[in-house]
């Protein structure tokens, strides 16, 4: 009786983890599509994903947490840069370009989108215009860093999935 | 993938962004099965060259400080550095860098697509 009620008590137990398992991978893949969804990111980041194995399962993040570590930089020159005067669009536009690739090699959308309108304004020497859009760069940068500091912990919390998935 | 004689094939990859580095090499072992090293301008590629170690192929980035993609790919050439030479450009344009010797030029981001289209052209790579 005891041994029954043990084997009922665990097969429950598994069934129950199973579930909460199996909520929190739709969980992940809703947030990532709604990442796609919103032009957070883009395909290059599925190409990130396709990299991840059982050897490497957080593959992607350790890429994301190397960029925000190493772009910080660049972001400080480009505030140093901005504001000197006049302003030296050439300089200016070599470190946009850095950060530009850098942000399209994980497939941040939205933050490479105002880095290149960043360029343009930089090409047509509009100094008001690279201002504005090297804030709101930053405002893409920032709130990309919480969406995808959120997407990694419920996907460490949900385990490795066995491939990468394409949002739809 | 292997080059001739079932060994793996090597791979060079020089790039002043350190994500990139570390995307490319990854995406080449995992993927591709080869032997990656990486360098970070075309100065640092020129110098290993010159030290001896030797590539089946070269993915070169344009704009990196030191020495440039265009500039490190002529230097190679002049030394008689016979591996595929891929220049990797922000712009669709390569003439330059098929001028200064490489085989090919894409545009970024270099992705699976463009790899095995490389490794597909060379004769003596074999799937």
């Amino acid at each position: 009786m005891h041994s029954n009620s043990f084997h009922c008590s665990l097969s429950l137990s598994l069934y129950s983890s199973t579930m909460d398992r199996a909520h929190s991978r739709r969980h992940v893949a809703s947030m990532k599509q709604s990442l796609f969804d919103q032009g957070y990111l883009d395909e290059q980041f599925i190409q990130l994903e396709e990299l991840q194995d059982e050897a490497n399962p957080n593959f992607v993040e350790e890429i994301v947490t190397l960029y925000y570590r190493d772009s910080s930089r660049l972001i400080s020159n480009l505030e140093n840069t901005l504001e000197r005067k006049p302003l030296d669009f050439n300089k200016l536009d070599t470190i946009m370009h850095q950060f530009k690739g850098s942000s399209s090699s994980i497939g941040a959308k939205k933050v490479k989108a105002e880095c290149t309108l960043f360029r343009e304004y930089c090409s047509a020497g509009n100094a008001e215009g690279c201002r504005r859009s090297f804030q709101q760069m930053k405002k893409e940068y920032a709130a990309l860093r919480k969406k995808l500091e959120t997407y990694f912990h419920l996907a460490r919390q949900a385990g490795p999935l066995e491939t990468a998935f394409r949002p739809k | 993938m292997t080059a001739m004689g079932n060994n793996k094939i090597s791979a060079l990859i020089v790039d002043d962004d350190s994500i990139i580095r570390k995307i490319h090499k990854t995406m080449l072992e995992r993927l591709f099965n080869m032997e990656a090293r990486t360098a970070k301008d075309g100065k640092e590629a020129v110098d290993l060259c010159r030290s001896g170690a030797k590539f089946d192929v070269i993915f070169m980035d344009r704009e990196m400080p030191i020495m440039d993609g265009v500039e490190a790919t002529k230097e190679l050439r002049a030394m008689g550095v016979k591996s595929m030479i891929v220049g990797i450009s922000a712009s669709a344009s390569g003439e330059d860098f098929v001028a200064a010797g490489s085989n090919h030029c894409f545009e970024k981001p270099l992705d699976l697509a463009k790899v095995e289209l490389v490794l597909g052209l060379h004769p003596n790579f074999s799937t």
